[in-house]
């Protein structure tokens, strides 16, 4: 009963968190809830025994990587938030919709369907030991990590150095002038996706105002006021840049 | 075997020196990268001395070594090795390329001397000697090929070496292009050895031979010849080589006289067990091919002037002579006779070449003369080139030229007596025009400071220009005398008007002095005075009148008198311009009766006295030039040469008493050889026919020095005619051809090449862009489309599992 | 009744469905980031679900690794979209599309 219960209640923090990734406007407010999403699922690693994932889901996710987008977010200006009444390519939330429930659907008809969903057999030096204790997940793991999946292993390692140097490289300020880029093109094409957005925009205040014409509801009048502060603050940014 | 296992050096010495020319030559310079390519060749002529006496060891039969470096082209039953075949008959040529290719190396140190492209040219003679070595030791038909293509690819490169010359880099083309007919002929027959035999190996397809289908080895046969008549220039494909003539002195010399264009006959030696099963018509053609192109080769290379392409024109003939033995399966003698030749000809070209570095590159014998006496080496060993080409003994080409044409004679049936009587009458013309080329270079009279035909014809054309210019001086002069004639009388017409003038001006002086004698007259006593003066005054104009009139008439008198005088310098003019014109006539005439300067400048300095002083700068030029003999490096070869053309003879000599010592060559190469012709004649006919030989040597250089030096005979003009000359218009017929109704085919080729061909690969590449450019726009370059695009892939992957599983 | 292997299969997938709704949707780079980081991580719990129910540690394995990844993927990512933003105004997905046929 217990078990139900601290599933229930992790999956709904899990869920809550997931939706509010994708909902909040603001980045800070998506890292927020993709912090609660880890910490549901680190409980959830609890409750299958798998003691130190739970540490590292906590330590390196929550810790690290999170840590690393805020500072990333902070970096880049908090104010940035998406205008997400907008959709500047067109189909793409029917899209997203169809595929979000097919891949849903279908992984359930995948996984819970057939008797035999899960295949293959346990391997005989990896096998959980019955008595599952902290010491022995910890140990267990090393044991297989060292041991079978070794070269892997060595090859994580080589990977982060090249990742770490890699971003050395990416984020290292030039001295001096900038590479050549295409800035023509580059300049057209936003010009061109500025424009695309701004008749989107002016559609749609066309739209509310009509609305608000015939029922001046409240929500409307917010979009609008979101929307002439999100172009605002487009504005303030080239000039920044410029 | 030891010694046996350093054949893969041979060829491996030039391409190491090839490679080390290509890196560094530049760097090294003149002369050191000349000398780095000589000692690439000498240390593969020494790896090839010592695969000599390595196969020397070996009992005659064994005397077979097979080297396989690698598999080339492994491909189901088709395979190629790079493989080496040492056996006395590659050993033999090897020894004779890298020899002579060694003098030749030294040789053009001292002749590329002050080339700019001086590394360049060791560059390539380097890579033709492994190209051609690989060509004689390749032990497969490919690997032959190989070879052969890499001489043609070097003889292109060093034929328009001097390429700024638009003519050099035609000559070179037109070596490569004609040569690609006959690679056509190689190339079907070794498709045909390997769709027979199944395989392309020396070792293998020959022994294979015997009992084989007649007509594939016809076939076969036939194609290797045409392969060795682009090669070794044989009619109707020699038209390259005189041509070739264009490229240095040494590349004439080592490329197209002593080695590559003989291939042609190592060839069809390699593959004589083929020929042997060929119908007997077969080889018969190749021989009178052979027979054929050494007499029409020898009767143009009597009228050449050029020095070079009368032993180019001389290549042709002897490598026919070598065909003719081939054809009448005297492979021996066929070889035998490319050996002397290379050495003889070799020698010769060499000798020329020094000729022409020491005559400031004049390559026309026609200015030639005497030379003996400035380049004692060079025309020392020339002669004994001579000598040796013109078949007479003991040197060295007698031996081989008379052992083709026993072969010849024993041929059988009328079929070889004629071939005897065509190669006999070759030889003598050979004596001929080699005598000629000879007394025309090195005896006679030193003609390099003659004027030429041109430059006198240039000469008389000023003098007679300056004689007119005299015309129209004398005719300016007696226009001027008319003229003053006309003056004269003209100021003789203004004086007597003005005598009628003054006669008038009297009367009324007169008139005027009775008109003051009437007023004095009436006069008072106040100006009587002044009227008598004025009636003093009166009378002095009449006086003065009077006096103007005698005046006048003097003045008639004296115009009058200056007439005559005018009028005898209009003669005198007159006569002076009769003479001028009567001097340009004579000039003319002089001109017209001035003998025709011709080859009769052989005998005689032309006549230049007349027209000395309006001779071209040129002559001048030429007189302050004296010719020198060429530096040791040049020198050293020639002699070395022509030692070797004395003593050549001696590889194989035709007597048959006593050991087989005598019979060196033919008994080394016997092991290669074994389809040969066995001579059936008798010594005594040997004998008769080495005499005839002989004596028809002897006619043709007593005939051509009866003519070029004693004058005797028929004039020099009578035997060297236009058409000869022009080689029987054969080329220029051929070049008319292509040019003309040829030319419409190959338009034809090239409008279906243009259109159908490239309309097929242009509408591929249209439809690829076309379906590109709509197969674009799927590209947004948005990220998020793109996630799309494999979220949807993903999905109907694992559809795809799903609906797997449940059926 | 009794949580089985499934219970977590099920919320894995829509943890996954969720994730990827999240990444079509988004324009900003970095909650991009976070989507992939769902998605990861549900299939982290399928893995450890797998595990638990064969009785495998490999499952467990798996996982390590795919926080490795992810790690990886993480750090490189960002310094891209820090990159970007030293030259760009704006750093939403939808503007960069140099690469447009």
């Amino acid at each position: 009963m217990v078990e139900i219960a601290v599933f229930a209640v992790c999956a709904a923090i899990i869920l809550v968190g997931a939706v509010g990734v994708i909902a909040a406007r603001n980045p800070v407010h998506s890292a927020l809830f993709l912090i609660q999403t880890l910490f549901g699922m680190a409980v959830v690693f609890i409750s299958l025994e798998a003691h130190f994932l739970a540490a590292v889901q906590v330590v390196v996710y929550a810790g690290a990587i999170v840590i690393l987008f805020l500072f990333v977010i902070m970096l880049l200006g908090v104010d940035q938030s998406e205008n997400l009444n907008i959709e500047p390519i067109v189909g793409q939330r029917f899209i997203a919709g169809v595929v979000g429930v097919a891949t849903f659907a279908l992984m359930l008809v995948t996984l819970t369907g057939s008797e035999d969903a899960i295949t293959g057999q346990p391997q005989a030096t990896g096998a959980l030991g019955d008595e599952l204790t902290d010491a022995n997940n910890v140990r267990q793991l090393a044991e297989t990590l060292f041991t079978d999946y070794v070269f892997a292993f060595e090859a994580t390692a080589i990977l982060l150095t090249i990742a770490v140097v890699g971003a050395v490289v990416l984020a290292k300020r030039t001295q001096g002038e900038m590479l050549p880029t295409p800035r023509n093109t580059l300049e057209i094409r936003e010009e061109a996706y500025q424009a695309r957005i701004d008749a989107r925009a002016a559609q749609l205040e066309a739209n509310a105002a009509e609305s608000a014409a015939a029922d001046s509801a409240s929500s409307t009048g917010e979009a609008d006021a979101d929307l002439v502060e999100a172009s605002g603050t487009g504005d303030e940014t080239d000039g920044g840049d410029a | 075997m030891e010694l046996l296992d350093l054949v893969f050096l041979i060829p491996a010495f030039p391409l190491l020196g090839f490679l080390t020319l290509l890196v560094v030559g530049r760097r090294l310079g003149e002369p050191l990268a000349g000398w780095l390519g000589t000692a690439a060749m000498a240390g593969s002529f020494v790896a090839t001395v010592l695969v000599y006496l390595g196969l020397r060891g070996q009992d005659s039969e064994d005397r077979i070594f097979n080297q396989t470096l690698f598999e080339w082209i492994p491909a189901g039953d088709f395979s190629v090795d790079i493989g080496f075949l040492a056996d006395p008959l590659s050993i033999a040529m090897c020894l004779f390329v890298t020899g002579i290719g060694t003098l030749i190396h030294v040789y053009s140190v001292g002749y590329m001397h002050g080339d700019e492209n001086f590394s360049k040219f060791f560059l390539y003679l380097n890579l033709f000697a492994f190209s051609m070595l690989m060509l004689v030791l390749g032990d497969n038909l490919l690997l032959t090929f190989l070879g052969w293509e890499g001489v043609g690819a070097c003889s292109y490169l060093l034929i328009s070496f001097w390429f700024h010359d638009p003519a050099n880099a035609t000559a070179g083309k037109k070596a490569f292009v004609t040569n690609r007919i006959g690679d056509w002929g190689f190339m079907v027959a070794t498709f045909l050895v390997f769709f027979t035999f199944g395989s392309i190996k020396y070792t293998e397809f020959l022994p294979a031979a015997p009992g084989m289908n007649t007509n594939t080895a016809t076939a076969i046969t036939l194609l290797l010849f045409v392969g060795a008549m682009g090669k070794s220039a044989q009619f109707p494909l020699y038209l390259w080589l005189p041509d070739a003539m264009a490229g240095p002195t040494p590349v004439s010399a080592l490329i197209h006289a002593a080695t590559m264009v003989t291939s042609g006959v190592y060839l069809l030696t390699r593959t004589n067990g083929l020929i042997y099963e060929a119908a007997a018509w077969a080889p018969n053609i190749i021989a009178w091919v052979g027979v054929g192109t050494a007499l029409f080769a020898a009767t143009i290379a009597i009228a050449q002037t050029d020095i070079k392409k009368v032993l180019a024109y001389s290549t042709v003939s002897q490598l026919g002579y070598m065909f003719l033995a081939v054809g009448t399966g005297a492979y021996v003698a066929a070889i035998f006779h490319m050996i002397t030749h290379a050495f003889f000809k070799a020698l010769l070209f060499l000798g020329s070449g020094s000729v022409i570095h020491g005559m400031h590159h004049d390559q026309d014998m026609r200015h030639y003369g005497a030379l003996r006496k400035l380049m004692p080496l060079t025309s020392g060993t020339f002669i004994i080139g001579w000598l040796a080409i013109a078949g007479v003994p003991p040197f060295a080409g007698f031996w081989s030229k008379d052992e083709i044409l026993l072969a010849a004679w024993d041929s059988g049936g009328v079929n070889g007596k004629a071939l005897w009587a065509v190669g006999l009458l070759t030889a003598l013309l050979t004596a001929f025009y080699m005598t000629r080329q000879v007394m025309m270079t090195f005896f006679g009279r030193y003609r390099y400071n003659d004027a030429t035909p041109e430059e006198i014809g240039i000469a008389w054309d000023n003098r007679i220009a300056a004689s007119q210019g005299d015309v129209d001086k004398a005719i300016a002069a007696q226009d001027a005398a008319k003229e003053n004639v006309e003056k004269a009388t003209a100021a003789i017409g203004t004086a007597e008007n003005n005598l009628e003038m003054m006669r008038n001006n009297v009367p009324v002086a007169e008139t005027n002095v009775e008109n003051a004698k009437a007023a004095l007259a009436e006069a008072t006593d106040e100006n009587r005075e002044q009227l008598t003066a004025q009636v003093a005054a009166a009378e002095n104009g009449v006086l003065a009148a009077t006096t103007n009139i005698t005046n006048g008439e003097n003045a008639v008198t004296a115009a009058k008198g200056n007439v005559p005088v005018a009028e005898e310098a209009v003669v005198a003019a007159t006569t002076k311009r009769t003479e001028a014109e009567a001097a340009l006539s004579t000039v003319a005439q002089e001109r017209d009766a001035a003998p025709v300067p011709a080859d009769a400048a052989l005998f005689g300095e032309p006549d230049v006295s007349d027209i000395e002083e309006f001779l071209p700068e040129d002559v001048a030029h030429r007189r302050e030039f004296h010719p020198h003999e060429s530096p040791w490096t040049m020198t050293m070869p020639l002699v070395v040469l022509a030692v070797l053309s004395i003593g050549g003879g001696f590889l194989n000599l035709p007597f048959s008493w006593n050991n087989k010592w005598w019979h060196h060559l033919e008994h080394w190469l016997e092991p290669t050889l074994a389809h040969g012709h066995d001579i059936a004649a008798s010594g005594n006919t040997k004998f008769l026919l080495a005499l005839v030989a002989i004596a028809s040597g002897v006619i043709g250089i007593a005939v051509a020095y009866a003519v070029y030096i004693k004058g005797k005979g028929p004039k020099p003009e009578a035997i060297e005619q236009p058409i000869l000359a022009n080689g029987w218009f054969y080329d220029l017929g051929v070049s008319n051809f292509m040019g003309g109704p040829g030319r419409k085919l190959f338009e034809f080729v090239a409008w279906f090449d243009a259109n159908i061909v490239d309309g097929a690969v242009n509408g591929v590449g249209a439809l690829v862009r076309g379906v590109g450019g709509s197969a674009r726009r799927t590209q947004t370059g948005l990220v998020r489309t793109y996630a799309v695009g494999v979220a949807l892939g993903a999905i109907a992957l694992i559809g795809w599992f799903v609906l797997r599983a449940s059926l | 009744m009794e949580i089985t292997a499934n219970w977590y299969l099920i919320l894995s997938a829509a943890l996954f469905s969720i994730g990827a709704i999240g990444l079509l949707i988004r324009r900003n780079p970095l909650v991009m980031f976070m989507c992939v980081e769902l998605m990861l991580n549900a299939v982290n719990l399928s893995f450890v679900a797998f595990g638990d129910r064969l009785g495998d540690i490999a499952g467990q394995v798996s996982v390590f690794f795919v926080l490795v990844v992810a790690a990886a993927e993480v750090v490189v990512g960002l310094a891209l979209v820090v990159a970007i933003s030293r030259r760009r105004a704006t750093t939403t997905a939808d503007d960069l599309s140099v690469l447009r046929g």
